[in-house]
């Protein structure tokens, strides 16, 4: 009966192979319906983004499906319509300057007010953080346009504010506030502060308050003690926020639409353009896609920079 | 020791009112506008006494009355399709072993989170150009399936976590009592995911309301939804009947948002 010294093993094995390729089969059934939407409308339309880049635009907007490198070349430099001469492309790069430099100042003042805030909402007794909690989600779950617009209200020349200053003799004509680089700073601190305050607070829940107690019997001061206990040990939760406020801001769309006006475009409002009145399609994807580009850059640090965190923390 | 009796190891200096004053700038501008909606002059600063008439006139506005039904539909289909999407997905990474290429998965489930919205906005307003000009259909289903598509991954996410938060024992004794995997999904699985699948939902329904940068690329002439008429309206002359529009659909996030926090909370 050497049948079934020989059948029994390749059998078992079989059996094994049968369900790998039923777990495999199962595995794919789940997630055809996931991947189908993602791939069709959000990863492959990028990759018509990248196609677009490299093409020559239409007369009234699309594009003509000629090979141009031509909107990458004008993403940074223009060729002086007289001359020749290549130069940088100052309207561009002033507006993505601009979209950097608000979103950085967006982050240090969210990080100004938020790491505070977090820092109040971790030292409550426990039984009440919950409810402080809430109450940053809940703008946070709120709507961007509609917190937008709520700052739009407070900071116009006929808003609350300026109406309040004017009404008890401040001042005699409304500050003008609304389409400048102010208010736009003003109502993406507004709008993305939640995000800088949940991460740190989510680092700090974790906080061993113990450690702050041992740096006062070692006699160091209040500052010390946030400086060299605390900041070091919550600061994957600050890198997180920083991220998570800068990253959004980069990309902004209504606020600055909204507060800043055509005056002060951020990338995003300089993309759109390119699909509207520009009628630029291939500038458009090519800034896109530099938008897009900048933004993995900063992911990529963070994720670099929070997991070297955890590993130092192990070690 | 230096220090006396009362002495506070968490106290620093100027946090306290940091922090009171964040919260106070966090609903100041929000509380502002939910009062003048109820403001019976059009002024956003001078109060006229209390009206219903702002809420009256966007009641009775057919481009409101056209959008809201819009919105509602889209949202509802968008948080369904994605709901569905995510329970698949969410099964796949949780209940079958790692598997190569999973890091993938994850990536693409994720990405419209990591995407900036108005990258996503231009590719699908191209893409669906294209789509238009080959089959001529230009209905509410690109806005449904461009919605659906950046909703899976808030829907995946508390899912993903119910799914792995469960005890699996339940799961493994319906298989060893010769239950088939769609009946031990169906009578062990499911009945313990429905929060997660709730709040997963809900969480859908909420990001599909109040989603603007993609609807406004993507919508054909005359689908405004809700968001999108609001932000067109804001280049005109603002009248409160934008407040009274933005009070309403605020508390129907408020409240889904505190039924889903509630929701995860009971789960502990």
């Amino acid at each position: 009966m050497t049948d079934i010294a020989s059948t029994r093993p390749t059998s078992m094995r079989d059996l094994a192979a049968a369900r790998k390729r039923e777990e495999r089969r199962t595995r794919a059934f789940l997630l055809a319906p996931a991947m189908a939407i993602l791939i069709f409308a959000a990863s492959g339309p990028l990759l018509i983004v990248l196609v677009y880049s490299f093409l020559t635009p239409g007369d009234y907007g699309g594009v003509v499906w000629e090979f141009s490198l031509k909107a990458w070349f004008n993403v940074f430099a223009e060729r002086d319509f007289f001359t020749e001469e290549i130069e940088l492309a100052d309207a561009h790069l002033s507006i993505m300057w601009r979209s950097i430099k608000l979103s950085l100042m967006t982050t240090v003042i969210c990080l100004i007010i938020g790491f505070p805030t977090a820092y109040f909402i971790a030292t409550r007794p426990r039984g009440t953080r919950d409810f402080w909690m809430l109450l940053v989600i809940i703008p946070f779950w709120t709507n961007l346009l509609i917190r937008t617009f709520a700052i739009m209200e407070l900071i116009r020349n006929e808003g609350t504010f300026n109406s309040f200053l004017v009404g008890i003799g401040v001042i005699d004509t409304p500050i003008q506030m609304m389409f400048t680089e102010f208010a736009v700073l003003v109502g993406m601190a507004y709008v993305y502060l939640p995000l800088m305050i949940l991460p740190i607070y989510a680092s700090m829940e974790r906080f061993d308050f113990s450690l702050v107690e041992a740096g006062y019997d070692l006699y160091a001061t209040r500052f010390q003690v946030l400086r060299r206990i605390i900041l070091p040990l919550v600061k994957p939760g600050v890198v997180a926020g920083s991220i998570l406020v800068f990253v959004p801001c980069l990309g902004a769309y209504v606020t600055p639409r909204v507060l800043g006006g055509g005056k002060n475009m951020m990338l995003g409002n300089f993309i759109e353009l390119q699909f509207g009145q520009g009628r630029n399609w291939p500038l458009g994807a090519a800034l896109a896609l530099t938008l897009l580009v900048i933004v993995m850059v900063a992911l990529i640090f963070y994720v670099r920079a929070v997991g070297r965190e955890e590993v130092r923390g192990h070690g | 020791m230096a220090r006396g009796k009362g002495f506070d190891v968490t106290r620093q200096p100027g946090f306290t009112t940091v922090a009171l004053l964040c919260f106070v700038m966090l609903y100041l501008p929000i509380v502002l506008l939910v009062v003048f909606s109820f403001n019976d002059s059009t002024s956003v600063a001078e109060w006229g006494g209390f009206s219903l008439r702002w809420y009256q006139s966007a009641l009775e506005n057919e481009r409101v009355q056209e959008a809201t039904i819009r919105s509602v539909i889209i949202a509802t289909a968008a948080s369904i399709l994605a709901t569905g999407a995510a329970v698949g997905a969410a099964l796949a990474t949780t209940r079958t072993r790692p598997w190569r290429g999973q890091t993938v998965v994850f990536a693409i489930v994720n990405q419209p989170l990591m995407v900036p919205e108005i990258v996503t906005a231009v590719a699908l307003l191209i893409f669906f150009a294209m789509i238009k000009v080959a089959t001529g259909y230009t209905g509410l289903w690109y806005l449904i399936i461009a919605h659906t598509a950046f909703c899976i991954p808030f829907a995946f996410l508390p899912i993903r976590a119910r799914l792995q938060g469960m005890d699996l024992t339940l799961e493994q004794a319906a298989a060893d009592l010769y239950a088939t995997p769609w009946q031990a999904f169906r009578r062990v699985t499911l009945p313990q995911l429905w929060p997660g699948i709730l709040a997963g939902a809900m969480l859908a329904f909420v990001i599909s309301l109040d989603d603007v940068v993609i609807t406004e690329f993507v919508k054909s002439a005359g689908q405004d939804t809700l968001p999108t008429y609001m932000l067109g309206q804001l280049r005109r002359v603002v009248t409160p009947e934008i407040n009274a529009i933005s009070t309403a659909l605020l508390a129907v996030s408020v409240l889904l948002v505190m039924a889903f926090f509630f929701l995860s909370r009971s789960r502990k």
